[in-house]
């Protein structure tokens, strides 16, 4: 079958691809390797592989609490705020998804349309009332805010799931003595087991990559987070570009072992939310 | 959260007898609805829609955001200054600029990649697996490694840019007003285009293949193909690419923050840096808060004009999810 136009065309598009992949490896590439090298080195060869490799960049980096501190904070955080989030997002959305009232559609809209407000908007007012609540440098000042600004999102998914699941089931489960909230926590919730999968990944992705907020509300360095570590450590070291490289490529590693865990669930709750939000 | 609890709390209500429905339902179903909806509402009232009342409010002041709550209303007069005011003005001309180039450069080259990742293809699986990396990486992370990318003398940029014989702009990359904006879009497509790409595969893959050998078999070739067949079937996936792109840009912060702090001399800077930095640094919270004020107007009339106009004819999901292995 394969004829010389073919295979020419073949070899063209394999050539793009290895361009494309090119230009995503090289920079990461320069990260890794540049962080075992020192400034001299990097200077005159930004390219080559270190001589020698110094491996001190990244030790120093592992055995300091720079890096073990804000990794324990963005896991943590990110954990509580997809906990929260997911939650009061289930009960909300059961109740838009099976009950009829007067206003509902009202306070569903309202839910939309946050979809629709920039962060940006609401950081001086959030830190002033935050400031208020005396939540600045308590990792709550950065949970709740992030919550909030996640159920949007995680409402309108979770609820056209739990449309789709037959009335006939909740009858059922109302005859063997189900009480509202017995059906939501013991029949819903694990039959929606892939959306809550789906909207989990997300709300832990915008935890994760979250800057503007705790960069307002933690002045304390104990609470800094994974992006606060590296935008600090990147002014502290500014004139040691090995030592801050060999910081960014550490702080790439959580994010891309998640990756490689959950890359189905990454990708296909990336796109629902793009698409449903 | 996943294991199911068998010593359920008490029931939040009347219990239900079996049988028909009675008034002492009623009840019970109101305090459902009720306890189930209170903590989105609360939470959501106080830290969502609080703060944008407050920002619309705070805008009609002179305040430094000190010492309780405003006192000197001006009423519109910050708007007025953001009219005049060279940097705001500068930062809608840039986020246009972006806007630009994210829909005549990014966004075709994602759906490029796309279709040539749905060829037949050697390690495709990798190439797509490779191809979204960057966008996991923050944009924190992203912006610091291309500051050192970047950087006049460790930087890998000025070194390519050399061996093609460009020897005097490998210093200048994000300290040159004329070059800054280019710099930074080039990131922001490095770290984006992947999300876009993946977009475009889902609603390439949603696309029954018969229509398209179809097309082939009256004698469409392949561009042909492409042009009166999978592209106005991706219009659905295409219109939602571009919202969420430009949605994005005008609300560009981190990635900028990071990169080139908005310089040099405002060069670079977005309608969010400039309300970050009036707010934060500069104690101008009333001003910075019109500023966030025109962003969300911004924001909304785009979105109700491109709901209206260009999106009412999709219906919602038009890109097939990709849940699991189906």
């Amino acid at each position: 079958m394969k004829t010389g136009a073919a295979r020419v065309k073949g070899v063209v598009l394999q050539v793009i691809v290895w361009v494309i992949a090119a230009v995503i490896i090289v920079p990461i590439a320069f990260g890794v390797i540049g962080g075992f090298k020192d400034n001299a080195q990097l200077s005159e060869n930004p390219f080559g592989l270190p001589s020698p490799w110094v491996a001190s960049n990244y030790t120093d980096i592992l055995v300091s609490e720079n890096f073990w501190r804000p990794l324990f904070n963005s896991t943590l955080i990110a954990l509580v705020t997809t906990f929260v989030t997911v939650g009061v997002s289930a009960m909300a959305g059961y109740v838009f998804a099976r009950y009829a009232f007067r206003g509902r559609e009202f306070i569903f809209t309202l839910f939309t349309i946050g979809l629709m407000f920039p962060f940006a908007v609401a950081i001086l007012p959030l830190f002033i009332l935050l400031r208020t609540m005396g939540l600045l440098n308590n990792p709550l000042g950065v949970i709740l805010p992030q919550a909030a600004f996640g159920l949007p999102v995680t409402i309108i998914i979770l609820r056209s799931f739990f449309r789709t699941i037959p009335a006939e089931v909740e009858e059922a489960a109302i005859l063997d003595g189900c009480t509202p909230f017995g059906f939501f926590w013991r029949v819903l919730l694990p039959m929606a087991r892939p959306a809550l999968a789906t909207v989990s990944v997300l709300a832990i992705v915008a935890s994760w990559n979250n800057f503007m907020l705790p960069l307002v509300v933690f002045n304390d360095p104990s609470w800094w987070t994974i992006p606060i570590g590296v935008r600090q450590f990147q002014g502290q070291y500014s004139d040691d570009t090995a030592r801050v490289l060999a910081y960014v490529v550490l702080a790439m590693v959580p994010a891309l072992g998640f990756y490689a865990v959950a890359e189905r669930q990454l990708i296909g709750g990336l796109a629902t939310g793009a698409t449903k939000g | 959260m996943e294991v199911v609890d068998r010593t359920a709390p008490p029931p939040a209500g009347a219990s239900p007898e079996a049988g028909a429905p009675t008034r002492r339902h009623r009840g019970g179903r109101i305090l459902t609805i009720v306890l189930f909806l209170l903590p989105a509402l609360v939470l959501f009232g106080t830290l969502v829609l609080l703060p944008m009342l407050l920002a619309m409010y705070t805008s009609l002041f002179d305040w430094n955001g000190f010492g309780g709550r405003p006192t000197d209303f001006v009423g519109l007069e910050n708007f007025q200054r953001l009219l005049t005011d060279d940097i705001f003005v500068g930062d809608l001309r840039r986020g246009l600029l972006l806007i630009v180039l994210s829909l005549l450069i990014q966004l075709p080259l994602s759906l490029g990649i796309a279709m040539l990742l749905n060829q037949k293809l050697r390690g495709r699986a990798f190439y797509r697996l490779l191809f979204f990396v960057p966008y996991v990486l923050s944009e924190v992370i992203t912006g610091v490694l291309f500051t050192m990318v970047f950087s006049p003398n460790r930087g890998l940029a000025g070194h390519i840019a050399g061996w093609f014989g460009f020897h005097d702009i490998g210093a200048t990359w994000l300290s040159d007003p004329e070059t800054v904006m280019y710099s930074l879009f080039f990131v922001m497509t490095w770290k984006y285009f992947g999300f876009h790409m993946i977009l475009y595969l889902a609603g390439r893959q949603s696309i029954p293949n018969e229509l398209i050998e179809a097309a082939q078999v009256d004698g469409a070739g392949s561009w042909q193909a492409f042009r009166h067949v999978t592209l106005p079937l991706l219009g659905p996936t295409i219109r939602i690419s571009v919202f969420l792109s430009v949605i994005g840009t005008i609300q560009l912060f981190d990635l900028v923050w990071v990169l080139t702090g908005g310089g040099p001399l405002h060069a670079s800077e977005t309608l969010a840096v400039t309300m970050f930095n009036d707010g934060f640094r500069r104690s101008d919270v009333g001003y910075a808060s019109a500023t966030s004020i025109v962003m969300l107007l911004i924001s909304l009339v785009f979105a109700l004009f491109y709901q209206r106009f260009i999106m009412r004819r999709d219906i919602e999901g038009a890109v097939t999810v990709m849940q699991g292995k189906k």
